[in-house]
């Protein structure tokens, strides 16, 4: 049986209430000090072997935060976080440079293998490749950077992405070893103050990952980075950074899970794009963070500062996202539309079951003449939960030409959820066409019935109607990520209806 | 044993009784007509047999081969044999037909514990049943149902019936919407599903659908009863009179 195959069927087993990846590693961690204070920020710089510059900048970053206040405008509702009593920084030990698979601790890699989706990437992380005359045209080579708390324990194919000049590493690395492409590009797209989530990162981050295109290299393989937060009461602050050089062109994937826990855990990351010249990225996200049980107890707090920067004429970024998991999701992937004719697109699914709220959307900021930008956006709501769509088109007054086309649709199921769209729209000149289209419809029990007198089962009925209410969006994942998304939205939806 | 057995049939909508005491009889391989005026409870009748929810059964009791069919989930009935081709098929925009058909045929089987059928197996299957209901390929590759016309989407619900293989079949008005040469490859795909082993109960206003499909039996039914059974001849005989002798007798 494929590894997804058994995955899904093992994860079907499992009761509605019980979050398929939570369980908990137990292995040692090296542990930063309670609490957040610029002994915390120096603890973090120093275990990464920092050069003072980037202490500096840390530092610089924390004292902005201590000045700032978390937003209170999303639709979202929670206890107030209390920011002392989190560890910022937690490594697996023990802790040593880890070259190759075999350095990993044994049970870090039986952490992975229980995970769902990146089954698949742990084939990858052995570099198993498929026997001849198995091979799938469609299952490309993919190198997984793996994040596990706040470190990067493995990447993979470094060798064969090397020959193509590619740099792919944990940014603690590119931090030594590439200084100058992070000095430049670092903070250039999402500033140390940008937001009280992003500033906090900036003060606190301990790994991610960093990719580097060179000019007119067109990355030979998907990119993927794996995050998963274990540590209890521990942050997670990971810090991406993206630059595609001109006439370049880059896939990347992420994913990431949580064990199941009774307390929330915050996870802050920050994400930063850089398209040059016609060069384009392509960015793919399968969130599945643990959302909480059927009470609303547990699950991440998801405040994530996504932004790709279109800073040369004819680029491109596309965001693609499947939002299935975390209590809250606090996340708007935006493009700043810089060079002539750039392009920006978001796809997105959000899908909220049990007491979820999410919170998410996009800019899409014109600023270069003739820049185009796409939004389709899918929410669905089951359950408790609250789904807000937030979007933010604006041109610019020098931006002429400007064009965007919005799609929101959101689909209700059961009647205790909630469905918002909330767009904004900001044309500075009268050049610009911006055209929004919104719906919000309740799943049909006529049609639910159709499937179920065929055979379905109520939840296979309702993973059917809602996969095809999303096709659009899956349609512009990777080929492997968009199988595993499907089944991944049927199995987020069960015991929604009912 | 027969095959489907509804004993004094109660059934409230909202609080309002719709069936009043129905008992239809109906034995394997045989084909058994229902007439009757709108809103007489025929769509009713087949929905509550389907397990359709919204409907309370407050008396009497459905046996499909002796067993219960009220207590069974509807997707429970679906896999033991129960089809039912809807008076107003729906559309499910995302879904190819294909993949639906593929998606449905499997639960099936995994409910009967059978393996699912292979790939090649199934696409040969599908062609050879498409092809005979001269509906293109290109439509199987659309979503279900989504911009069919009438005709077309009674077509795709005979498709899925000689596909599944049920061995209840309940077609709810199926010649509605459809041309003369619609009707004619539509009833001639029905026709070719008649075995000893199945039964169908085909829900019509018109007598025309009859002269193809030729019924075993004829009912008519008037505001939530059967209130006549006879042969293929009573067909012809409502054709001339109308309803109104049966209102009566309701
Ligand atoms: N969901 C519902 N809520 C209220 N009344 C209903 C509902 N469904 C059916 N009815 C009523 O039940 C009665 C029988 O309806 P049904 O659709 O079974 O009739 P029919 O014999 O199939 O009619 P037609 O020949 O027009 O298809 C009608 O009076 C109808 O209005
Ligand atoms: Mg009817």
């Amino acid at each position: 049986m494929p590894a997804v195959q058994e995955t899904v069927e093992r994860v079907k087993r499992i009761d509605v209430d019980q979050y398929r990846y939570g369980f908990e590693t137990l292995i040692e961690s090296d542990k930063a000090p309670k609490g957040l204070s610029e002994e915390t920020v120096k603890f973090i710089s120093q275990k990464k072997n920092e050069p003072d510059w980037m202490l500096q900048w840390r530092l610089e970053a924390y004292r902005r935060w201590l000045t700032m206040q978390e937003p209170t405008w999303a639709r979202v509702d929670y206890p107030k976080i209390d920011f002392q009593d989190l560890y910022y920084y937690a490594a697996p030990k023990p802790k040593k440079t880890v070259s190759s698979l075999d350095e990993i601790d044994p049970e870090i890699l039986k952490t992975y293998e229980k995970l769902g989706i990146p089954l698949r990437e742990v084939a990858m992380l052995e570099g198993v490749e498929p026997k001849p005359g198995e091979e799938d045209p469609a299952r490309r080579k993919i190198a997984v950077d793996a994040v596990f708390d706040s470190v990067s324990v493995a990447t993979t194919f470094k060798a064969e992405l090397k020959k193509a000049g590619v740099i792919f590493m944990p940014i603690s690395e590119a931090i030594r070893e590439h200084p100058e492409l992070v000095q430049k590009y670092l903070g250039s797209v999402v500033p140390t103050s940008d937001n009280f989530y992003a500033t906090l990162n900036s003060a606190v981050f301990s790994d991610g990952s960093f990719v580097y295109v060179p000019p007119g290299v067109r990355c030979p393989m998907e990119l993927s980075t794996y995050f998963r937060i274990n540590e209890r009461n521990t942050g997670q602050f990971e810090r991406t950074l993206i630059i595609a050089d001109k006439g370049s062109y880059v896939s990347y994937l992420e994913g990431c899970t949580a064990p199941q826990r009774d307390e929330n855990q915050l996870h802050a990351a920050v994400v930063e794009l850089v398209a040059l010249d016609d060069a384009e990225i392509k960015y793919s996200t399968v969130q599945n963070w643990y959302p909480g049980n059927s009470e609303g107890k547990g699950g991440i707090y998801n405040f994530v500062t996504k932004r790709g920067d279109c800073r040369g004429a004819n680029s491109k970024i596309s965001w693609t996202q499947v939002e299935t998991g975390s209590a809250i999701t606090w996340k708007y992937p935006s493009c700043i539309l810089r060079g002539d004719n750039s392009r920006g697109e978001f796809y997105s699914i959000a899908i909220s079951n049990g007491y979820q709220q999410v919170d998410s959307g996009t800019k899409m900021i014109h600023l270069g003449k003739n820049t185009s930008s796409r939004i389709i956006s899918k929410g669905i709501a089951a359950g408790k939960s609250q789904n807000t769509y937030r979007g933010l088109v604006t041109a610019h007054r020098k931006a002429t030409g400007a064009r965007n086309f919005t799609a929101c649709d959101s689909l209700l199921i059961g009647d205790k959820c909630g469905a918002h769209t909330v767009p904004y729209i900001e044309a500075k000149n009268s050049s610009a066409t911006f055209e929004h289209e919104a719906t919000t419809s309740k799943i049909s029990e006529d049609v639910l019935f159709y499937c179920i007198q065929r055979g379905l089962s109520q939840e296979e009925a309702v993973g059917l109607v809602v996969n095809g209410f999303v096709k659009d969006v899956l349609q512009q994942l990777p080929m492997e990520f968009a199988v595993e998304a499907q089944k991944l939205i049927s199995i987020s939806l069960e015991g929604s209806v009912g | 044993m027969a095959l489907l057995e509804v004993k004094d049939l109660k059934v409230r909508v909202e609080e309002r009784e719709i069936l009043h005491g129905l008992t239809l009889t109906v034995n394997e391989g045989e084909v058994h007509a229902i007439m009757g005026p709108n809103g007489s409870g025929k769509s009713t009748l087949s929905h509550v047999i389907a397990g359709k929810p919204g409907y309370e059964v407050t008396d009497g009791e459905i046996l499909f081969r002796g067993e219960d069919l009220l207590e069974m989930s509807p997707d429970e009935r679906a896999a033991k044999g129960v089809f039912l081709a809807f008076q107003y098929p729906v559309e499910i925009p995302g879904v190819t037909t294909m993949n639906f058909l593929r998606t449905a045929l499997n639960a099936q089987r995994k409910a009967r514990g059978e393996s699912e059928l292979m790939v090649p197996d199934f696409l040969k299957k599908v062609r050879e049943v498409s092809k005979s209901l001269n509906i293109p390929q290109d439509m199987l590759k659309r979503g279900v149902n989504v911009g069919f016309s009438g005709g077309e989407k009674k077509r795709n619900e005979v498709l899925q019936m000689a596909l599944f293989e049920p061995s209840l079949c309940i077609l709810d008005e199926m010649d509605s919407g459809l041309d003369i040469d619609a009707l004619r490859i539509a009833a001639d795909g029905v026709n070719a599903l008649r075995s000893p082993g199945r039964a169908m109960v085909v829900i019509t206003h018109y007598q025309r659908l009859l002269n193809y499909i030729v019924p075993d039996v004829v009912h008519v039914m008037s505001r939530g009863r059967v209130v006549k059974s006879g042969g293929k001849e009573l067909a012809l005989e409502l054709e001339a009179s109308g309803y109104a002798q049966f209102e009566d007798a309701a």
